[in-house]
């Protein structure tokens, strides 16, 4: 509360202490361009980050908890070799449950590639061991062992060979985004001293009546701190808004698995965005109060 | 008030002033002389701690000036009026919001504040020029305004570098009137002027300390003045 009105006091201001700057429209222009422009690029480095996270997450959890077994004998031993396989995953710790493929969801597997009509049962098409393993995980070298010696049909699939790049790929890509929002935040920061420091360098001759009329540094400082806070605020929010706007408009597909067309944000990750503003006003704020304070503190 | 003992000030390595000592206690009326040059206006801008001495102490209000934090240092000048030699103004504001300027820096304007600006204003004829902006003033204009600033405060001292310099006598007379006149209510005025009929009409009004710099020290000039 003390914190929100403290706020509202601040952007309300004191519009006489505003006048005492002279208002500089080009610069003021450049810093709002700049804090919008930033922004923009921040939501989508925000969105970036929360995509790969979720498919980090999902790619590492599906990755951690199933793997399948692929059986491939000619037909009249593909049945004793599928009882041999389960029969072997019973007895091995670290597996949660197992289960053969019926037809139908093997049907289901193979239709968008030859389509609904498939004679599964004739085929000489590998038969699949779904596996779901316990939290601890079972030993996939024994178990391929243990496989050949009773099933020599049958190819113990992990996942892991290619699902562990991909997780590694995404985790990179969400360390990728925060370390974009960083940078964005720091030139931005850089940005807004750059220009406070012009601004203060511009108003040395006001700043020298000022201070000859008895304002203390708070009181100047505030002048500037205030301008250009607001400005990275709406700068930022108009960035923000728009960044938001071209994020849900990207097409969206059904597959979540699918890198291109997850990117976005979903459910309440649409409130992350929302941060940027906030952030490039307080970063506006303590770039400004320290540009000016450090001008200010040159001056007598 | 504000006292300077055995103060030396230098731009470079070559002290400009040296041995100053000087007490301006409350109530007293100072003139400052010397020629062009001599230093005049850096010995007030010791006075009002926008320079520091180089040797010696400056006290304002009984703090050492070169211990004073900028806050202090802003506190003390809320208490001093000056009066600059080249009168410096906000050129994008409006000559009455130029003179209510340390009113405002101090958040102290009020009602009343204000019903005193306009009296002030009127006071140093300068009521048909308060919406101009500052470049738009003569120099004579310029230094009412810049008077009227010093005294808004209604501040302890007033240091005023040559306030006389570009205006005809009349208004000359007009400004010395008001500066005798705060000076009766108590307030220390020190004024820096080459114009020596001023000082003469001053010590008809008022008894009044004629200081004369030279050869980088003051000295209490003769009683010809
Ligand atoms: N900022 C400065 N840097 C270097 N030298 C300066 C500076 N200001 C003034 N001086 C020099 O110091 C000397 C005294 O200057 P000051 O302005 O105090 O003289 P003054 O007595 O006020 O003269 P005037 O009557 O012309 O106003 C002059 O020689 C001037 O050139
Ligand atoms: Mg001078």
């Amino acid at each position: 509360m003390n914190v929100v009105s403290r706020f509202l006091r601040f952007v309300q201001g004191d519009s006489q202490a505003d006048r005492v700057v002279p208002p500089t429209g080009y610069s003021a222009r450049l810093t709002v361009f700049t804090a919008g422009a930033m922004a923009f690029l921040a939501v989508f480095a925000m969105a970036l980050s929360l995509a790969a996270d979720r498919l980090a997450d999902r790619w590492s959890d599906a990755l951690a908890r199933t793997s399948t077994i692929r059986i491939s004998a000619p037909l009249a031993e593909l049945e004793a070799q599928t009882w041999a396989v389960l029969t072997v995953l019973e007895q091995t710790s670290g597996v949660d449950s197992a289960r053969a493929l019926t037809d139908d969801e093997q049907r289901a597997l193979l239709e968008p590639w030859f389509g609904p009509d498939l004679p599964v049962a004739d085929l000489p098409i590998p038969r699949l061991v779904e596996v779901v393993e316990t939290a601890e995980g079972y030993d996939a070298e024994g178990l391929r062992q243990r496989l050949a010696a009773e099933a020599p049909g049958a190819v113990l699939d992990d996942h892991t060979r290619w699902r562990r790049p991909l997780v590694e790929a995404a985790n990179g890509l969400r360390l990728l985004g925060w370390v974009a929002i960083a940078l964005i935040l720091a030139s931005t920061a850089a940005m807004i001293t750059l220009a406070a420091g012009s601004a203060l360098a511009a108003n040395q001759g006001v700043i020298k009546v000022l201070r000859l009329v008895g304002a203390r540094d708070n009181y100047i400082a505030r002048a500037f701190v205030r301008r250009f806070t607001l400005r990275a605020l709406s700068g930022a929010a108009a960035g923000t808004v728009a960044g938001m706007i071209a994020v849900a408009l990207l097409p969206r597909a059904g597959d979540e698995q699918a890198f291109l067309t997850g990117l976005g944000f979903s459910g309440l990750h649409w409130l992350w965005p929302l941060t940027v503003p906030v952030l490039a006003a307080v970063t506006a704020f303590w770039a400004t109060r320290i540009a000016a304070f450090r001008t200010l503190g040159g001056l007598r | 008030m504000i006292e300077l003992e055995d103060a030396a000030y230098g731009y470079g390595t070559e002290p400009l002033l040296s041995e100053i000592g000087l007490r301006l206690a409350p109530g007293s009326f100072h003139f400052l002389t010397g020629p062009s040059g001599a230093g005049k206006t850096t010995f007030l801008r010791l006075c009002y701690a926008d320079l520091l001495p180089t040797g010696g102490s400056v006290r304002l209000f009984e703090q050492e000036a070169k211990a004073m934090s900028r806050d202090d240092i802003a506190k003390a000048r809320q208490r001093i009026g000056v009066v600059h030699q080249d009168c410096q103004f906000l050129d994008h504001l409006p000559v009455a919001e130029n003179i209510a300027l340390p009113l405002t820096v101090s958040g102290r304007k009020t009602g009343q504040e204000a019903a005193n600006l306009e009296e002030l204003i009127g006071w140093v004829g300068l009521r048909a020029r308060a919406d101009a902006l500052p470049p738009e003033l003569s120099g004579g204009e310029r230094q009412r305004a810049a008077l009227a600033r010093a005294v808004i405060m209604d501040p302890d001292v007033i240091l005023a570098d040559e306030p006389t310099g570009n205006v005809d006598w009349e208004m000359s007379l007009r400004l010395l009137t008001l500066l005798v006149e705060l000076n009766k209510m108590g307030k220390t005025v020190l004024i820096a002027t080459h114009d020596l009929a001023l000082i003469r009409a001053a010590k008809a009004q008022v008894s009044a300390r004629v200081l004369r710099i030279g050869g980088g020290r003051i000295h209490l000039a003769g009683a010809d003045l």
